[in-house]
């Protein structure tokens, strides 16, 4: 008896306890970061984000922040999808959240970018923020594309444009192909049975002709004909493009012309440098002088070496167009439903994705290729040269290939659905299992991701 | 091994001698399964700092057991690193692992002293209703809680994070058996008759008698704590507010630009060497332990 | 008669005590438990930012998790790996603890080796895994040594029994330790002076384990076992990084857990709460099934005990007595300090 009075009493007053707390938390505003003008909407500005990228461009390249506003950071990092989850939280409770905590501005990858595009939670560039298509024209389109909504509308603006390129080794090439020139190379890998050709001649000269499994997937992904996803049906639908990327890959693998790696592993990372043997990587704008030109030097810059021919394969590396263009990496500026800083948005978006000279001014201290068509173009004709890449203008190239990249045919399940795929047919190249159950396998990892969709 | 005089050796000349062989044969077994086991266990300590001295190309390319040029690099870098608070983060981690530790153990004890040392109604439904709750994975409930977390206005609170520590039936469990084992009785019924309340005698006696097992128990809590990933990314979001683990999982999310695995295993070491003392510290109490408890009569 | 009319007036103390204990585990552990549970029943998850549900179902979600899932692989993968950790971390756990305590081989730098063996566990399994990762690679140190030994290249990550022996490895390192210090906390717990009384017999070290030691410390391997059981069972961490959340090859070392964790992604929180429910079920039956098991017919002794307390009981009685003294003026003196 007295026991369970006992009990019963306890957990009356928790519940009431936490009611309180609940309503508490509605009504107060305990922001460390509030003023006394509460009524004065726009003191804080929430920026939401994975890393601290965005914020180095922010802080060095937008001088216009009010004196009165403070910038509010939150950083979560992408681990188990963790950035997601938490935005997510955030962007549900943006209603009910008091002004100094509401979000003003989200950042997002293109993988996912119709889950946010896709919804009210994004506003629109145009109608909303008041960007103008004037302001926007100089942008690559298909930055636009990746942010604009299902029905057309412009959700987001980036600053960097980031197209890819198939980077070889010139000394391979000469080689295999007896030339290391790009136009004579690009011939000869234009189309993908073209690629497959030469792999086989290369795997007879004892070379590889990709490191690993994934390196081309990009490639073919974004290439498909048709969306992941029927918007109708919500059946997944396996592009024939995405198959072309299992059965090449799976021959590449059976005949040795890869090396059975995966993107970022060590063995990757070695095979770009000199005992590498492989032909070459599919890499864009970022990977080119930061990744694979460290990757290539013998002596470390951190061991005193310098970035120069004769350490390692320093200037045998060139880069062609390859067999389809496509787009690797980049980030999109979003403004939240909700924000009480429109006007500070549009000034940010418009200075960091629309001024042609700030954008040239962070491609000159960063070397990032920025999302200004006429300022890249500027570079490209100019007499710029890499001596990583043996005196080759890339600038042009990369200006040349960017405005090819369509990307109509994107869903919001790409980011979970591409995972997937990769991982499921890991097993098939591995010899692990049947093709028949690698893709048993991505459907049943796909319907675990997203429960709505059909096989 | 000097003051190692044992009669009954004395009494038995040869049997002895042959006793004294087979005692090194095993002596120098047991040295070589510790040996071997101690290198396993060390070698890892070996590689994080060994890849905490290399820059981030270096570590890219493959592995090495020879040191590089780059940890005070790494070090600076890492410091200077204006997104990654480390110092804020080592504190913070002190704070929560160190609360949930002290909270566990103390709690834990109390809920243990409270069923060894009282007879009450429904005494034994309530032990075996704790023995269930060790058996609920904690995964199973995250996200109840992390909405309960969100419902009491708790976000970037250590609160969540710390007072859990309070209700842990395993530390309970390893405490009630081990009070079972050395708390007699009489020694709480003398402090009584000497007027001692009842509060009193659990913090002034028998908390100073558990002592080995809270050690114990402290460390493995402060360990998994300090190690804890998962919950607090879902309720931590705020730079000054975040651990040491998820700096160190920003920090890998870092983009290619700032990308450092050099700064990684800087931070990955930078993190455990408080643990590192913590235990070491702690540990005398558990060796302490030990020998108290196997010293005859 | 006097003596329980006193523990009685004592009893509300009891209940004061259980009181913090109590409180916390109904707020952050019962109330998400019970939704949890509750949860099951519904359909409710999202999909992006779009809730589905709740809308409630009945045991639908069950069917789905018993009918087109593969709970029994799942469930097979999690206990092959726990198994092949747990086997020799118990092994080499008792050997040590056993070594530790061993009054008569006083082994030199126990301290040492006691500080040590835990370390691993110091280190964040991401941390952990990110070394495995350069060490077993397909260009790692494991492999050229391979090499070198003329046995050729093996692709740890991609075959079935390199995933799960690296996973098991992996937790035999980190895990041994822990269960050492248990054990031997144990081992103290029981009375010298039977080791001393049988040793005094003649019976070998051997005999000493199997007839004294190991019963004995039944209680604590219960522990040890039913602990480790449901820590298996919740096996998540390290697989999951080692396979990139995969469970590869063939899902061939995806846990129960991480089958969980699946549904995390969208939000399920009728998938996952039904799944959680399974989980609490599998894991009670199996931890009644083992603390039943290894506690059949404890009575506190073992045979060689039971021989030995005949033939010296009085003279244990007495040490026993001595024993106690000696605690209790430890004990007063350290109220003293």
């Amino acid at each position: 008896m007295t026991k369970k009075r006992f009990v019963s009493a306890t957990m009356a007053a928790i519940f009431a306890a936490s009611l309180v707390a609940g309503c508490g938390n509605g009504g107060g505003n305990n922001s460390s970061t509030t003023t006394a003008a509460k009524k004065s909407d726009g003191k804080v500005l929430n920026i939401y984000c994975w890393n601290d990228e965005f914020k180095q461009r922010y802080e060095k390249y937008y001088k216009n922040t009010p004196s009165d506003v403070k910038v509010n950071w939150v950083i979560t990092p992408n681990d188990n999808n963790g950035y997601q989850n938490a935005l997510d939280a955030a962007l549900k409770k943006q209603d009910s959240a008091p002004a100094d905590e509401k979000i003003d501005i989200f950042l997002i990858e293109a993988d996912y970018a119709l889950k946010y595009t896709d919804t009210e939670y994004a506003l629109d560039v145009k109608n909303d923020i008041g960007l103008t298509d004037d302001d926007l024209k100089d942008q690559y389109s298909y930055t636009k594309e990746i942010v604009t909504s299902t029905d057309g509308k412009l959700k987001g603006v980036t600053w960097q444009a980031t197209p890819g390129l198939f980077a070889y080794r010139r000394s391979i090439a000469k080689d295999v192909l007896g030339t290391d020139d790009p136009t004579e190379v690009q011939k000869a890998l234009a189309d993908w049975n073209k690629f497959n050709d030469v792999a086989k001649q290369a795997s007879a000269k004892g070379y590889k002709m990709l490191s690993g499994y994934d390196d081309s997937y990009r490639t073919f992904s974004n290439n498909v004909s048709k969306p992941w996803v029927d918007a109708k049906t919500s059946k997944i639908q396996i592009d024939d493009n995405l198959m072309k990327w299992v059965d090449q890959t799976k021959t590449f693998t059976d005949e040795g012309y890869n090396n059975k790696t995966s993107l970022w592993s060590d063995g990757w990372n070695a095979d770009q440098g000199s005992k590498g043997k492989v032909f070459g990587f599919f890499y864009s704008t970022w990977g080119i002088n930061f990744t694979l030109l460290g990757n290539s030097l013998d002596k470390k810059e951190a061991d005193g070496g310098k970035a120069e021919v004769g350490n390692g394969i320093f200037g045998d590396y060139a880069v062609c167009q390859g067999p389809q263009p496509y787009y690797w990496g980049g980030t999109w500026i979003c403004a939240a439903k909700g924000t009480d800083n429109v006007d500070l948005v549009k000034d940010i978006m418009k200075t960091l994705t629309c001024d042609k000279t700030t954008m040239k001014q962070i491609t000159t201290d960063t070397q990032d290729y920025t999302n200004t068509t006429s300022g890249m173009n500027e570079i490209a004709n100019s007499d710029f040269k890499s001596d990583f890449l043996g005196g080759q203008n890339h600038i042009k190239l990369f200006a040349e290939v960017a405005p090819k990249i369509n990307m109509k045919n994107m869903s919001s399940y790409d980011q979970g659905l591409n995972e997937e795929f990769q991982k499921a047919f890991k097993d098939y190249f591995d010899g692990k299992v049947t093709k028949d159950q690698a893709l048993e396998n991505f459907y049943k990892a796909a319907l675990e991701k997203y429960p709505n969709l059909k096989k | 091994m000097a003051k190692n005089v044992n009669p009954d050796r004395e009494a038995a000349g040869r049997k002895g001698a042959h006793d004294r062989a087979v005692l090194t044969a095993q002596r120098t077994g047991c040295y070589i399964v510790l040996g071997i086991l101690s290198f396993l266990c060390l070698f890892f300590f070996y590689i994080l700092l060994i890849n905490s001295t290399r820059a981030h190309a270096q570590i890219q390319q493959g592995f090495s057991f020879l040191p590089g040029k780059s940890f005070i690099t790494n070090f600076k870098s890492l410091m200077a690193n204006e997104t990654i608070p480390v110092v804020r983060g080592l504190i913070n981690s002190l704070i929560v692992a160190g609360g949930s530790a002290a909270l566990s153990v103390y709690f834990s004890a109390l809920t243990a002293y409270a069923i060894h040392a009282y007879e009450f109604k429904g005494k034994g439904a309530i032990f075996t209703f704790i023995m269930m709750i060790m058996v609920v994975p904690t995964q199973v409930s995250a996200l109840g809680f992390i909405q309960l977390v969100g419902n009491l206005g708790l976000m970037n609170n250590f609160i969540p994070l710390i007072v859990p520590a309070i209700a842990a039936p395993v530390t309970f469990f390893f405490i009630k058996q081990y009070m079972d084992s050395v708390l007699p009785m009489e020694l709480i019924e003398a402090a009584r008759i000497d007027g001692a309340g009842e509060f009193r005698i659990f913090n002034q006696i028998v908390l100073p008698l558990m002592k080995p097992a809270i050690a114990v128990q402290a460390i493995f809590t402060f360990v998994s704590s300090w190690n804890n990933y998962f919950i607090p990314s879902l309720i931590l979001n705020k730079a000054e507010m975040k651990t040491l683990p998820i700096l160190i999982a920003q920090l890998r999310g870092a983009d290619f630009l700032k990308f450092d695995m050099g700064q990684v295993y800087m931070m990955i070491a930078f993190s455990i060497f408080p643990v590192v003392i913590v235990y070491i510290l702690l540990s005398k109490y558990i060796v302490g332990g030990v020998t108290a408890g196997s010293v005859k009569g | 008669m006097k003596k329980q009319k006193k523990l009685v007036s004592y009893a509300k103390w009891g209940y004061i005590f259980l009181i913090p204990f109590f409180t916390v585990f109904i707020i952050f552990n019962l109330i998400p438990l019970v939704s949890t549970f509750y949860n099951s029943f519904f359909e409710n998850y999202e999909i992006g930012l779009i809730q589905v549900g709740p809308t409630p179902v009945g045991l639908e979600n069950f069917k789905t998790i018993f009918t087109d899932g593969d709970l029994g692989k799942y469930f097979t993968n999690t206990m092959i790996m726990w198994a092949l950790g747990f086997v020799p971390q118990m092994f080499f756990s008792l050997l040590l603890a056993v070594w530790f305590t061993n009054s008569r081989l006083r082994l030199k730098g126990t301290s040492f080796f006691k500080t040590v063996i835990y370390m691993p566990n110091l280190i964040m399994a991401s941390a952990f895994a990110m070394l495995f990762f350069a060490l077993f690679s397909d260009i790692g140190p494991v492999n050229n040594i391979l090499a070198r030994l003329g046995i050729g290249q093996y692709r740890f990550l991609a075959e079935v029994a390199g995933t799960r022996g690296l996973v098991a490895f992996m937790n035999f390192l980190m895990w041994t330790g822990n269960t050492t210090i248990i054990l031997m906390s144990g081992i103290m717990g029981i009375d010298e002076s039977l080791f001393e009384a049988a040793r005094i017999d003649g019976a070998s070290s051997w005999r000493i384990f199997w007839g004294i030691t190991m019963p004995l410390l039944r209680p604590i391997t219960a522990y040890v076992l039913i602990t480790s059981l449901i820590g298996g069972l919740q096996m998540f961490d390290v697989p999951q990084i080692l396979t990139n959340g995969g469970g590869s090859p063939d899902r061939t070392s995806m846990t129960l857990i991480m089958y969980l964790n699946k549904h995390l992604y969208s939000h399920n929180y009728g998938m996952a709460g039904a799944l959680s429910v399974i989980l609490f079920v599998v894991t009670g039956i199996l931890s009644m099934i083992v603390y039943t098991y290894t506690m059949n017919n404890y009575d506190g002794s073992g045979s060689l005990s039971k021989k030995a307390r005949a033939k010296r009981k009085a003279e244990k009685k007495q040490m026993r007595e001595q024993k106690k003294e000696s605690k209790a003026a430890q004990a007063t003196s350290s109220q003293h300090a």
